[in-house]
């Protein structure tokens, strides 16, 4: 029960027993979680596990059948707009206009957050993200790499205090992914964030992650520090423990 | 409360900000530019000429010289205003950009106002020529209807709008497979509304349907002016009153549609 999971510190996001029922069958089957200010935890599951509309839940994209999603306190997706400012998001299945420049991408999203200072804000993403050298190219001549790293500035823009991440290092080489991942974690420490990072990079969600909430079929399997669930499974990757949850090894265990 | 703050009723700063996004995307296409231009004159020309040649032959055109002319022109109104406000809207879902505003802070009213200013700003960008050309080939003066042009103008933009926010929410709702719709709509206005004809060519019952369409008052207050020299401000009137009923069923199906999107994940699947 969430009551049980909730502790002291406050909460970022706080989802109760989130129910999202499509005609097409069950997507998300009663979860509940609680992520403190400033955690990072990973969102593990296979392809249809419900990862990516339990995120939407949370950013307000998708209304829940039941069930409630609080962000900072508001209920998604009825009292969005007292937080949405306050909150952003990158995935890279969600692409910005081709045909504007990086600059202006930026800036169109920069005055949407009310950011201030704007032009200060994009050259001090340009300079962190390394995007000084194609700002004023068009989004759409992009390699798909600096794309993601276009998609990380404009998820950042209004350093947001909950950062939703889907797959945020899709794309990039090691060397990049690795520098993203380093800039991330700054981020957070820095500004006290909040990150929710779904990914199917287990490294990734190792190295970042401090909790790892691991979904199947609509439900939580699994929810724990990446060190516990290594003990748990008695594995020593956690690639090795999502494969032990896909495919229901963990069940067979049990039984013997 | 600031004009920047999330929380204020409706932004300027906002709406600004997805006009300037709209601007930046006309501006780096000088083929969609030309575009708002190009089938606009392409129909001026043929109405206009055809309209020559008719007042050549008939009296009665000799005498109502222009209806044509103008029934394209303002036909134009009303067709590029909505496909202006469409297009715009559509731009979003082909750049699956969507879940990307709807996540941040730009409320639902913000986004059609600002594809609103955009349809009249890319009308404006086909009209004003096109209107040129009409007085330099058939000396066609659309600005010489004065007042009555902004009563056209206005009850016309206000038929585009309602129309093109309900499709936006078909669109919405229903993804790129109802884009089609964005395109086609308004051209069932096309025979009702009696752009080039009057209403009374009509089948009494069908003239019924006309009479419930906002543009209708529009066409026949047009050809009262041009035929008659007189301004009908009462059939402006009543084109106003129907076009706030027009505009809040528009919008209120744009609300549920999107209300009808968050909740089947929609917004996620923006595709076909």
């Amino acid at each position: 029960m969430l009551s049980a999971i909730m502790i002291d510190t406050p909460q970022a996001i706080v989802a109760d027993r989130l129910v999202k029922e499509y005609k097409s069958g069950m997507a998300v089957a009663g979860v509940s979680f609680a992520l403190p200010v400033g955690s990072i935890t990973g969102l593990l599951g296979g392809n249809g596990a419900g990862k990516t509309t339990t995120i939407a839940m949370i950013m307000g994209l998708v209304t829940p059948t039941s069930g409630t999603v609080k962000v900072l306190g508001a209920e998604m997706p009825r009292q969005r707009y007292r937080v949405l400012h306050r909150m952003n998001f990158e995935s890279p299945y969600v692409e910005m206009p081709m045909r504007l420049t990086v600059r202006q991408n930026l800036t169109v999203f920069a005055r949407l957050y009310g950011v201030d200072h704007i032009g200060e804000r994009i050259a001090e993403l340009a300079g962190e993200l390394d995007l000084a050298d194609f700002l004023d190219r068009p989004t759409g001549k992009l390699s798909a790499g600096q794309k993601t790293r276009v998609s990380l500035a404009k998820a950042l823009l209004n350093r947001p205090e909950v950062l939703l991440l889907d797959e945020p290092t899709a794309s990039l080489d090691p060397d990049t992914a690795d520098w993203v991942r380093g800039h991330l974690e700054r981020y957070r420490v820095e500004r006290r964030a909040t990150v929710l990072l779904a990914s199917h990079n287990m490294a990734e969600v190792e190295r970042l992650c401090e909790r790892v909430i691991i979904m199947k079929r609509g439900k939580i399997e699994d929810d724990d520090t990446p060190a516990a669930l290594l003990a748990r499974y008695g594995r020593t990757t956690l690639e090795e423990v999502f494969l032990d949850v896909a495919r229901g090894r963990q069940n067979l265990e049990a039984a013997q | 409360m600031s004009l920047r703050s999330p929380e204020a009723g409706i932004s300027a700063y906002r709406i600004a900000a997805m006009v300037e996004r709209y601007w930046y995307l006309l501006r780096s296409s000088w083929p969609r530019l030309i575009e708002l231009v190009y089938w606009p004159a392409v129909q001026m020309l043929m109405w206009g000429f055809l309209q020559l040649y008719v007042a050549q032959t008939d009296s009665f055109f000799a005498r109502a010289g222009g209806t044509f002319i103008g029934a394209v022109l303002l036909w134009d109104i009303l067709f590029r205003g909505q496909l202006g406000f469409s297009v715009s809207f559509l731009e979003e879902m082909w750049s699956r950009n969507l879940a990307n505003l709807m996540m941040s802070p730009l409320k639902p009213v913000e986004f059609i106002i600002s594809l609103m200013i955009m349809s009249v700003v890319r009308l404006l960008i086909g009209m004003i020529p096109v209107s040129l050309l009409a007085i330099a080939f058939f000396g066609f003066n659309l600005y010489g209807m004065g007042l009555a042009l902004a009563a056209f103008f206005a009850n016309l933009i206000l038929t585009s709008w309602a129309v093109g926010i309900f499709v936006s929410g078909l669109v919405l709702r229903n993804g790129l497979g109802a884009e089609n719709l964005a395109w086609t709509i308004m051209f069932i206005f096309l025979p009702l509304t009696c752009v080039y004809y009057p209403v009374a060519v009509l089948p009494g019952w069908l003239q019924y349907f006309a009479w419930a369409l906002p543009p209708t008052y529009v066409f026949e207050g047009m050809r009262a002016l041009l035929i008659d020299r007189v301004f009908r401000a009462d059939l402006m009137l009543q084109a106003f009153a129907l076009n706030i009923v027009f505009f809040t069923a528009g919008s209120f199906g744009f609300l549920q549609l999107l209300n009808s999107a968050r909740r089947n994940g929609s917004l996620l699947q923006t595709g076909e």
